[in-house]
C-alpha cells in the first residue's frame, strides 16, 4: 500500500540529492519542485538554484509513531531549518540524539538512506541534516 | 439563489466497529439521517472520505452508497478534501441545492481507520499533506503539529499545560454524547503524563483510531416546509492555503480559516457575536488553539486563555465542542466533518440531551483538510 | 616470516622490463582529498564482554560504526563533498567516478551512479564500482590516475568506502569498521595538495578471505592471511615499486600500510626496514578499526592533512585474494591551502558517541526482524 513508487522517488531526485531547487525570478519564492506557476506571485520564471548547505534549526520533534517504512529508524528526529539564504526546509535530523538539540543549532546538510522498501528492496536516498561539523 | 436547510441527521457511534464494514457504516448513518428526515428520496449524493481509497482500496463511494441504500440511478458521488472531505461533501450538496438543481441532497461522511495497521493509518493520515516533500522524509501528521506547537509554545511564552487544558475540556462534553467514542473525563495530569507522540504533543492530544459515518439531509426551502422542518439554515464557505504549514508565510495562522470565516458570517448575515457555540477542528490541542484565534474568538497567541478562564465550556461564553470534538467524540477522517455539522443542528434544535445549550440562535462549525490547507466554516442558524 | 621477503625474482624482472617501456604521459595530481567516519564507536572490550573474550592484546581499540542511514554509498559521498570542497572544481566536470567497496548495498546497481548523481557529476562521466577486498579503494585510485594520466578525462574521483561485517564472534567482528576516503585527481599542478609520482601492484591467487555470493559474512584463513597474504604482497608490491622507480627509504617521510590491526603495518615496516616513526603518522585503525577500502586511504588523508609541501608518502594497500597497490606520492605547495577548505579526518575521529553492543548489532542489521 504505501510503498516506494521508484519513478516518484526518482524524478525529484535532483532536489532530494543535492537540495536543487527553483527560484521564483520575480518574488524570489523557493519551489522545491519544478513549478509551473509561481504559488505566490503567480508569474511563470524560475532559475534553478542550488540552496546552501546549512542553517539553523528553528523548532525540533522527535516521530515516535512511524509511517510505513520508517519502523526501522524510529525515533527519529524532524527539524524545521532556516537555511543561510532564509529558506525554510524541514528535514530529518540525523547523527543526533534528542538530548543534543537546541532551538538556533547549526546543521549542515548530508546524504542518506532516507527509507527502504521492505518487499522491492529497493533504497530511497535523500538529504537529512546533521549537527555541523 | 436558493438557501438550504438541514432536515435530517443520522450518525454512527464513533468506535471501532470491528464487525461492520465502510460501506455498512455509511448505510447506517445515511438511513438514520433519511429517517429523521422523513423522506426516502433524495436528488443527489454526495460522500466525503478521506482513507477509504488507501485503508479499504475503495473509491466510487457515491455509486456504492446508492446501491446500499437501494437508490442506484440518481446521480452519487465522493468528494475528496483530506480530513475535510466530509465538509467538502456538505458543501457540493449545498451548492446543488443553492444553484436550485436539486430540492433534497444525502451528504455522507465516511471512514474506517481500524481497517489499518498502526503504521498504515500513520502513513494514511498524511496523504493530505504534500507527499514528495514532507511524506518522503517520514514527516507524520503529528509531527509537524509538534512544529508548530513548539513554535507557539516559544513565540508565546506559552506553557504545554495551557494548550493541554483543550483535550480535558473535550472528554468533560463527551460524557452525555451517546454517539461519542470516549465518553469519560480525564484529568490535565492524564494529558501531561500521557507518552509522547511526537515532542511536545502528547497521546492525549491527539486523536485516536476510529470508524464512523454521518449523514445530513440538505434540502430547500419548499422541501423543508413540506417535510416541516425549516429550523436551521445553513450557510458554508471554504478557503485553501498551501498543503505545508512550515512554507507559509506564518505557519502559526491560519489564513484559510479567517476567509473562509468572513466569507461565511457576511453571507449569513450575522455578526460574531451572534455566534453561541463553535465546533472546532481539534485534531490535537494545538490545531484547536490556532484554530481559535484564527476564528477570531482570540488574539493571536492568547488562544488557550478562553480555555483558562472557562469560556469554552457548556457555562461559558463560547461553548466548544459540545459533544467531545475530534478529540473525545472521535475523529474518523473524512466523517468528522458531517459530524460536527450535525451536532450543531442537534444544539439548534434542542436534541442535544443532557448538553443541551439555552436559547441559542446560531453555531459555526470548522472543518480543516490537513493543518488548514483547506477550510470550511460553516455557519448554522435557527430559522 | 622471512619466506615473505623472497621475492620471486622472476615477477620483478619481468615487470621491471615492462616498467621500461613506460613513459609517463601526463601529471597525475590530487586536487582534493577527503575522509569520513562515521559518528558511532564500539569498543572492543565490549565486543570481547559478549563473547566472553580476553581483554587484553585486541586488535584495535574501537572501531567506527555507521548510522542504520549509513552505507557505502552516503559515506562515500560524504567523502566525496568534502574532496570536492578542497578540490574547487565544478563537479560537472569529473570524468569518471570510481567506487571500491566490498559492501555494496545493491549486489546488481551501481554505487557510483548514486554518488556521481548525488554530487552533481551525472551524466557526462563514466561511473563503475571496483571489488578486491580491502585494495578496491587504491585500485579505483589507479584507474582514474590512468584516465587522467592518459588524458581521456580532466578530472576523476576515486574512492574508498566500506561498511564492512565481521561474523559476530569471529576476530574480524573487532576490526571490521565503517568510513570513506575520496579523492579529486587532475593534471594542474599548481593547484594540486600532492602528486602521485608512481604507483605498480603486485597481484597473485592467494585465498586468505572470501565472501561467496548470497553469503552474510566473510571468510577468513585465520594465520593464513598473515605471512602467505598480507606481508607477501605488501613486501613485494612496495620492493617492486621502489627498484622499479628507483626510490628508497631515505626518500620516503611517511609510509602508510593497509592495516587489518595496529600490529600488521608495524611488522611490514620491519620487514622491509623501514622506521616505524614513518609508520605512526598514518595509522587510523587503532581508533576506528580496519574501514577496509578506504582503510589505506584514510591512512592517506590523515597524512594529508599534516604533511609539508615537499615531503614525500609511500602508500601500500592490500587486498585478499590477493594483492597490493603501492603507490609514491609527492606533497605539493597546495596541500597548506586545500587543507583548511574542508574539517580534517581529526575532526570526524574525535567526533564519536559510544555504543553498546546490542546498538552496534542494530546498527548493522544484524538483528532479525
Amino acid at each position: 500500500m504505501f510503498r516506494i513508487k521508484v519513478p516518484r522517488y526518482w524524478r525529484h531526485k535532483d532536489f532530494r540529492y543535492r537540495l536543487n531547487a527553483w527560484k521564483c525570478n520575480h518574488c524570489g519564492e523557493v519551489h522545491f519542485f519544478k513549478p509551473l506557476v509561481c504559488r505566490r506571485c503567480r508569474l511563470r520564471e524560475f532559475n534553478k538554484v542550488m540552496l546552501p548547505e546549512t542553517g539553523k534549526l528553528i523548532a525540533y520533534t522527535i516521530v515516535r509513531s512511524p509511517p510505513c517504512g520508517f519502523e526501522e529508524q524510529t525515533p527519529y528526529i524532524i527539524g524545521f531549518i532556516e537555511l543561510e539564504d532564509g529558506t525554510r526546509i524541514l528535514s530529518q535530523i540525523t547523527d543526533c540524539y534528542p538530548e543534543e538539540l537546541k532551538l538556533g543549532m547549526k546543521v549542515e546538510v548530508t546524504f542518506r538512506r532516507v527509507r527502504e522498501d521492505d518487499p522491492d528492496k529497493i533504497i530511497a536516498y535523500g538529504y537529512k541534516f546533521r549537527p555541523a561539523i | 439563489m436558493s438557501k438550504v436547510y438541514v432536515a435530517g441527521v443520522g450518525l454512527t457511534k464513533v468506535d471501532e466497529h470491528w464487525r461492520e464494514s465502510l460501506e455498512y457504516l455509511m448505510a447506517e448513518a445515511s438511513l438514520k439521517a433519511l429517517d429523521d428526515a422523513g423522506i426516502s428520496r433524495v436528488d443527489s449524493i454526495y460522500v466525503g472520505s478521506m482513507l477509504s481509497q488507501v485503508l479499504q482500496e475503495q473509491s466510487h463511494l457515491g455509486a456504492l452508497l446508492a446501491e446500499e441504500l437501494g437508490l442506484s440511478g440518481i446521480p452519487a458521488m465522493g468528494v475528496e478534501a483530506a480530513s475535510a472531505s466530509g465538509a467538502a461533501a456538505v458543501y457540493a450538496g449545498a451548492r446543488e441545492i443553492e444553484a436550485s438543481r436539486a430540492n433534497a441532497v444525502l451528504v455522507v461522511g465516511v471512514d474506517k481507520m481500524s481497517d489499518g495497521m498502526s503504521e498504515e493509518v500513520t502513513s494514511a493520515m498524511m496523504i493530505g499533506e504534500r507527499q514528495e516533500y514532507t511524506g518522503f522524509i517520514g514527516a507524520t501528521f503529528y509531527s509537524i503539529n509538534a512544529l508548530l506547537y513548539s513554535l507557539y509554545m516559544n513565540r508565546y511564552s506559552v506553557g504545554q499545560e495551557k494548550i493541554a487544558l483543550f483535550p480535558v475540556l473535550c472528554h468533560e462534553h463527551a460524557v452525555n454524547a451517546p454517539h461519542a467514542q470516549y465518553p469519560f473525563k480525564i484529568k490535565l495530569d492524564t494529558v501531561l503524563s500521557s507518552p509522547y507522540v511526537a515532542e511536545p504533543l502528547r497521546r492525549f492530544e491527539t486523536t485516536a483510531i476510529a470508524d464512523g459515518a454521518a449523514a445530513l439531509v440538505l434540502v430547500n426551502e419548499e422541501t423543508a416546509r413540506k417535510l416541516d422542518s425549516l429550523k436551521t439554515e445553513l450557510v458554508i464557505e471554504s478557503a485553501t492555503d498551501y498543503l505545508t504549514p512550515l512554507q507559509r508565510e506564518d505557519p502559526l495562522w491560519f489564513p484559510s480559516v479567517s476567509l473562509s470565516t468572513s466569507k461565511a458570517l457576511s453571507r449569513s448575515g450575522i455578526e460574531k457575536k451572534d455566534i453561541k457555540t463553535i465546533e472546532i477542528f481539534d485534531a490535537t490541542s494545538i490545531m484547536a488553539v490556532l484554530s481559535l484565534e484564527s476564528l477570531g474568538f482570540a488574539e493571536r497567541g492568547e488562544g488557550w486563555r478562553l480555555l483558562e478562564r472557562g469560556e469554552l465550556t457548556l457555562s461559558g461564553s463560547i461553548p466548544c465542542n459540545t459533544f467531545g470534538g475530534l478529540k473525545a467524540r472521535g475523529h474518523p477522517a473524512g466523517a468528522t466533518g458531517i459530524y460536527q455539522i450535525a451536532e450543531l443542528h442537534l444544539q439548534l434544535t434542542h436534541r442535544a440531551g443532557k448538553n443541551q445549550l439555552d436559547s441559542i440562535k446560531a453555531g459555526l462549525a470548522q472543518s480543516l483538510g490537513g493543518i488548514a490547507s483547506t477550510a470550511f466554516t460553516s455557519i448554522l442558524k435557527e430559522v | 616470516m622471512s619466506d615473505a621477503l623472497i621475492v620471486n625474482s622472476y615477477n620483478v624482472a619481468g615487470m621491471l622490463m615492462f616498467r621500461d617501456y613506460m613513459v609517463k604521459m601526463n601529471s597525475v595530481i590530487i586536487l582534493g582529498y577527503g575522509g569520513y567516519v562515521p559518528r558511532y564507536r564500539v569498543r572492543a572490550e565490549e565486543i570481547a564482554r559478549v563473547w566472553g573474550e580476553e581483554q587484553t592484546g585486541l586488535p584495535v581499540e574501537e572501531k567506527a560504526v555507521a548510522s542504520l542511514d549509513e552505507d557505502t554509498i552516503t559515506m562515500a559521498v560524504e567523502a566525496a563533498r568534502i574532496a570536492l570542497k578542497r578540490a574547487g572544481i565544478p563537479p560537472s566536470r569529473i570524468g569518471a567516478v570510481h567506487v571500491g567497496t566490498e559492501s555494496k548495498p545493491y549486489a546488481v546497481k551501481p554505487c557510483g551512479t548514486i554518488v556521481a548523481e548525488a554530487i552533481g557529476a551525472t551524466p557526462k562521466v563514466t561511473a563503475a564500482d571496483f571489488e578486491f577486498a580491502c585494495k578496491a579503494g587504491t585500485e579505483a585510485l589507479q584507474f582514474i590516475s590512468s584516465l587522467v594520466e592518459a588524458g581521456r578525462i580532466d578530472y576523476g574521483l576515486a574512492i574508498g568506502s566500506d561498511t564492512a561485517q565481521g561474523r559476530p564472534r569471529d576476530a574480524l567482528e573487532y576490526t571490521a569498521a565503517s568510513g570513506a576516503a575520496a579523492f579529486i585527481i587532475g593534471r594542474d599542478k599548481d593547484k594540486g595538495v600532492a602528486e602521485i609520482e608512481a604507483w605498480t601492484s603486485y597481484v597473485t591467487d592467494t585465498p586468505d578471505f572470501w565472501r561467496r555470493e548470497y553469503e552474510r559474512y566473510p571468510r577468513h584463513t585465520a594465520r593464513f592471511t598473515g605471512d602467505p597474504a598480507y606481508f607477501h604482497h605488501i613486501v613485494n608490491s612496495v620492493k617492486a615499486l621502489l627498484d622499479d622507480e628507483g626510490y628508497n627509504f631515505n626518500d620516503i617521510d611517511y609510509v602508510i600500510f593497509h592495516q587489518p590491526n595496529v600490529r600488521f603495518p608495524f611488522v611490514a615496516a620491519k620487514l622491509l626496514g623501514v622506521d616505524i616513526e614513518k609508520v605512526k603518522p598514518g595509522m587510523v585503525a587503532g581508533t576506528i578499526g580496519n574501514t577496509y577500502a578506504a582503510c589505506s586511504l584514510l591512512g592517506l588523508v590523515k597524512v594529508l592533512d599534516q604533511a609539508k609541501p615537499g615531503q614525500r608518502i609511500l602508500l601500500a594497500s592490500f587486498g585478499s585474494g590477493a594483492g597490493s597497490d603501492s603507490y609514491i606520492i609527492r606533497v605539493l605547495d597546495g596541500v597548506e591551502l586545500k587543507r583548511e577548505l574542508a574539517p580534517t579526518l581529526e575532526k570526524f575521529i574525535e567526533r564519536k558517541t559510544y555504543i553498546d553492543y546490542i546498538t552496534y548489532a542494530k546498527n548493522r542489521r544484524k538483528i532479525i526482524m
